[in-house]
């Protein structure tokens, strides 16, 4: 049985005007929550990444059972964990706890990107500075670390595009983001379809601009090598 | 005349492969000494084993005076006195011309910025590439990528210049440019290890010539006996092949 239409041309714009007020200042709180994450998540990435990577098979062990299990786990468990479980020992705000459980989560997809991005680079490259007297340290942070960088942009920006459509599950720790304020919305009017589909353009548009940035970067990082 | 290395009853493997065998060799102050040999034959492997990119498995190897063991030496302040030029120049593509050569006198021996840009900028006059300072590796030739590893080594005033068929990767027209600069360097009295297919810059240039076969030395001798009047059987089957 059908009752009224599932989607009204309407209601959708005059949604659309009515809510942006609330949407804007949401999704100012989901790009926040993207970019800490994003940022946490890079500098954890690296450091399992040359864990990974070392000599050492202590550190390999260690970096391997980390990727493991944060790969292998859903995103809203690890949400809910450090949510319920961690922030009873260390007060976290729901915003703090989101954003570390997706730093976790991204950092472990982060490490093989730039784990893949640094073997990427030929070993000619290391061998050429360790023959100039450079230490393995300099070696990494002065000759195969700028390459990889640049390597790992692509598959960065797209990481970073998951990133920020996981950000999403925050809403499920009462994190007032784009989707959260999407649910309560809906829950109030009844508008459902619409209301979805407005909150889908909003995390459209950012995915966006964050492409156009993305592309830009990686077109710099080409001419400077040119 | 002063030694420089010395190597005595050298060893490596990798896994079953026994790839120098009992090797020992002496290079003194300003000798040009160059390799040949088939490929497989150690020859690179040998030169690696003297700036321990490759570590050996048992023999020894003395630096100035000094047996160098990977326990006890840092290899790092080793490294700095022995220039190493590879097949495939090992540029750094991120880096200028310039930023290429000053790289490890900045890092490394912490020299100041405008002291190493100007031994830098000296370094690369000399090696023909005054008018390239700003321009990143991509856009060079493949003579002129080796001219700059040649300088990028030499920055670091190096006692010792190794060349890891420096001249193999090249189109024949830009041979002679490396070659040239290596002359040059040669007549500065640098002590230079040459692995190299090459045989008629070896004969013209090298002081010695060792023949290397299946991880040994077969022969060695100044260049004029070796190349003119090889004793060793396998030095002489092997020198009609290529010359």
């Amino acid at each position: 049985m059908i009752v009224g239409s599932v989607f009204d041309v309407g209601t959708f714009i005059s949604e659309l005007l009515r809510t942006y007020p609330f949407f804007i200042k949401a999704a100012i709180i989901t790009i926040q929550l993207t970019a800490a994450s994003v940022f946490i998540g890079t500098g954890i990435g690296i450091i399992f990444a040359l864990l990974k990577l070392s000599p050492m098979r202590v550190f390999r062990v260690i970096a391997n059972t980390y990727i493991t299990i944060i790969r292998g786990t859903p995103l809203i468990v690890q949400i809910f964990a450090l949510f319920y479980g961690f922030s009873q020992i260390i007060m976290l705000s729901a915003f703090w706890s989101a954003a570390l459980a997706l730093a976790v989560h991204n950092s472990a997809y982060i490490a093989e990107i730039f784990r893949g991005a640094i073997q990427s680079i030929d070993k000619g490259q290391a061998e050429a500075g360790r023959s100039l007297g450079m230490s393995e340290g300099l070696t990494m942070r002065r000759i195969i670390m700028p390459q990889a960088m640049r390597r790992a942009v692509p598959p960065l920006g797209n990481q970073f595009i998951i990133g920020l459509k996981d950000s999403s599950l925050a809403a499920f720790v009462a994190v007032d983001e784009l989707f959260r304020t999407a649910q309560g919305i809906a829950a109030g009017t009844y508008n459902t379809m619409e209301t979805y589909i407005i909150v889908a353009v909003y995390y459209l548009l950012l995915v966006l601009v964050f492409t156009v940035i993305v592309n830009e970067v990686e077109k710099r990082m080409a001419k400077s090598e040119k | 005349m002063k030694e420089m290395i010395r190597v005595e009853k050298l060893n490596k493997s990798f896994g079953d492969l026994h790839v120098l065998k009992d090797i020992d060799l002496t290079v003194n102050e300003s000798d040009v000494l160059c390799l040949i040999g088939a490929s497989g034959s150690g020859k690179s492997t040998l030169l690696r084993c003297l700036n321990f990119l490759e570590i050996k498995d048992d023999g020894i190897v003395v630096f100035e005076g000094d047996q160098i063991e990977p326990k006890t030496h840092n290899l790092n302040e080793v490294r700095q006195k022995v220039g190493m030029v590879f097949q495939h120049f090992n540029l750094f593509p991120h880096k200028t011309v310039l930023e290429n050569v000053t790289e490890a006198p900045l890092m490394v021996k912490k020299t100041d910025k405008a002291t190493a840009e100007k031994e830098g900028k000296a370094l690369l006059d000399k090696v023909g590439l005054g008018d390239k300072y700003d321009v990143y590796p991509s856009k060079l030739s493949g003579g002129q990528k080796q001219r700059v590893a040649i300088a990028r080594a030499l920055a670091m005033k190096p006692d010792i210049m190794l060349f890891d068929e420096p001249t193999s990767a090249l189109d024949p027209e830009l041979v002679g440019e490396v070659l040239e600069t290596m002359k040059d360097l040669a007549k500065e009295g640098m002590t230079m290890i040459i692995v190299t297919h090459e045989m008629g810059f070896a004969k013209e240039v090298a002081d010695y010539t060792i023949y290397m076969h299946d991880g040994r030395i077969v022969e060695r001798g100044s260049s004029k006996e070796l190349f003119d009047n090889p004793k060793e059987e396998r030095t002489k089957e092997f020198l009609s092949k290529v010359l």
